[in-house]
């Protein structure tokens, strides 16, 4: 087991609009001196409210903005001191998949296109090896190597989950940082999705910073996990241990709130 | 009666002719009723809705009927639907955000209904605005009356919403995903909230939501729908004892349960959900189910009662019943 990803002391806080000319404009403290380590093979859900962090902590992991204090550490690497040029390189190792799988696909073009955006961003420009990558990646998430010449909207909201996943694995990351990404599809739809990406844990060695509201999603995918409650982390370890006894009042509060319905006896 | 629906179809106008968008569902509520409609993206819950509040897309078709207090809507004219939309009829949407008018204080959004439908005064629709936001448990609400949507919180806004809705007493209370775009703590005192107005001003509920712990925690009675037709009906721990329509089965399997750890498969509905342009003569859950015999395919299956309210459209109730797994799957989509 390696050291996949080391976060310490990561602070961000953001300015908002000046309320009054005689004030100084409030700062809201997005997160608040966060430190985990996360090892390969071991992938880590991270759950909370709204406002609690999760998204920032990704677009900081993801590099895709700085954050006020503190490093990301990823096979060593500190990202954000990273030269432009160096950070495109490194990308290949972390990938991202986003909630909306309508917003996150350009409509305009092809999924040929869309699919192997990160290997030309990684400079595999060769057309040929492109188009090979594209097609295993297709088919590495279910979809057909036919499917790479139509449009975004000729699939349904799965199948475009299943296209973002296909450009997330086309580098073959170490690690995958998915928010939120069942949360917009339909419960039979979900459940093929979260198959998928319990598949490609196994067969691609992928781990995945797995961002959720939905308690019973993240424990189905992670074997860590990771509480969080206005910026900071409230409670961590392992997602079946904090699930049967969480320790903090916050966690249990979570759990207490998602409504289940019954045990049915006719299934399972 | 509160509201009867009665053999309702809707068609929507489409490149190659009409599809039917609902295909003959029929429901009632009675006052202090609280009813729930589940099914996946595209089985028509939202559709249903927009049918009872005489907001169906242009060029839409319905027949049937839907009687609400006594009183005839399919084939009422807008100016009609006007009158009854926000007095004896009121929605929850969704996203607050959108829902809300995002130029006004919220103050007036709430007066604007009892203004327009009870005729009150500038003065007196803000006193009521403000008793209205009180008993939706909005604190501080004096100081909330001038806030703008953008200054509250998602539950905030919701909240905002159910004063809107409840200005004018409505008989009937229909809740589209209220909780969906809320967090899971906010949705259970939102649930809640609506539960207790329901029951204090016997008012009928029609919830509509695609979760089923949302359904089993808020509702008296529930209607799966699938391709446009309820496929299965029946008090909701009926529905959840017996799961008796395989799709109502597959969802229920589909859904990853706290507390089962982590690796296992999840099961799932083989292909997708139809195309309504392009729906079988048939069953429109044969192509997907697993228990699937030609006689399916032939006609619509008409809904058998298998116990008191409890009825399922499906020709193959003994069958079903007497297994306790669900096929395994087929081809994922």
């Amino acid at each position: 087991m390696t050291l996949l990803l080391e976060v310490e002391h990561l602070s961000q806080a953001y300015t908002l609009p000046r309320e009054s000319l005689r004030r100084p404009a409030p700062v809201v403290q997005a997160l608040d001196d966060i430190s985990f380590t996360m090892q390969s093979g071991r992938s880590l859900g991270i759950v909370g409210e709204s406002g609690s962090g999760k998204s920032t902590l990704a677009r900081l992991v993801m590099a895709l903005e700085r954050p006020s204090r503190g490093t990301v550490r990823l096979l060593g690497q500190d990202l954000h001191t990273l030269s432009p040029k160096a950070l495109r390189a490194a990308r290949a190792q972390f990938q991202m998949v986003f909630q909306d799988p309508y917003g996150s696909l350009d409509p305009r073009q092809t999924v040929q296109r869309i699919v192997a955006e990160p290997l030309a961003t990684a400079g595999t420009a060769e057309r040929s090896m492109q188009r090979r990558r594209v097609a295993e990646s297709l088919e590495a998430v279910g979809l057909r190597a036919a499917d790479a010449a139509r449009y975004p909207h000729q699939f349904s909201g799965g199948q475009r989950q299943r296209i973002a996943i296909a450009r997330a694995l086309i580098t073959r990351p170490a690690l995958i940082v998915a928010d939120e990404p069942v949360s917009a599809l339909d419960v039979s739809v979900q459940a093929q999705v979260l198959n998928l990406l319990a598949d490609l844990q196994r067969d691609f060695g992928v781990t995945y910073l797995f961002i959720s509201h939905d308690l019973a999603v993240v424990e189905h995918v992670c074997e860590e996990l990771l509480v969080m409650q206005r910026g900071r982390i409230v409670e961590r370890g392992a997602a079946q241990q904090i699930l049967r006894q969480a320790e903090h009042p916050y966690t249990r509060a979570l759990l207490a709130a998602v409504p289940e319905p019954p045990q049915s006896s006719v299934v399972q | 009666m509160l509201l009867a629906v009665d053999d309702l179809h809707v068609s929507l106008p489409a490149a190659y002719g009409p599809v039917q968008a609902l295909r003959g569902v029929s429901f009632t509520i009675e006052r202090g009723e609280t009813l729930g409609l589940i099914g996946e993206s595209g089985c028509g819950k939202s559709m249903t809705a927009l049918a009872l509040m005489g907001l169906l897309p242009e060029g839409a078709q319905a027949g049937g009927s839907v009687r609400l207090e006594g009183r005839e809507l399919v084939g009422l004219d807008d100016a009609a639907f006007s009158a009854l939309r926000g007095n004896r009829i009121a929605m929850i949407f969704q996203e607050p955000m959108t829902a809300l008018n995002p130029l006004h204080r919220v103050g007036r959004q709430i007066a604007e209904p009892l203004r327009l439908h009870r005729g009150l005064d500038a003065q007196a629709a803000r006193a009521e605005a403000l008793r209205l936001l009180e008993r939706v448990q909005l604190p501080e609400a004096a100081r909330r009356l001038d806030a703008y949507p953008h200054q509250l919180s998602g539950g905030q806004r919701q909240r905002v919403m159910i004063a809107i809705a409840l200005a004018c007493r409505p008989g009937l209370l229909i809740a589209d995903e209220p909780t969906t775009a809320l967090d899971v703590t906010v949705q259970r005192q939102i649930l809640a909230l609506i539960a207790e107005l329901v029951a204090q001003d016997g008012m009928g509920l029609l919830l509509i939501s695609h979760d089923l712990g949302v359904m089993a925690q808020t509702v008296q009675r529930m209607l799966v729908m699938y391709g446009g037709s309820v496929i299965e009906r029946g008090p909701t721990a009926e529905v959840f004892r017996h799961l008796a329509h395989p799709y109502t089965r597959g969802l229920f399997a589909a859904r990853p349960r706290l507390g089962a750890g982590r690796g296992g498969r999840l099961q799932t509905i083989p292909g997708r959900v139809p195309e309504l342009a392009d729906l079988p003569p048939g069953c429109a859950f044969a192509e997907r189910c697993g228990w699937v015999v030609g006689a399916c395919r032939e006609a619509m299956p008409p809904a058998l009662e298998i116990g008191a309210g409890h009825a399922v459209r499906c020709i193959r109730p003994q069958a079903i019943a007497a297994n306790s797994v669900v096929p395994a799957d087929g081809a994922e989509a």
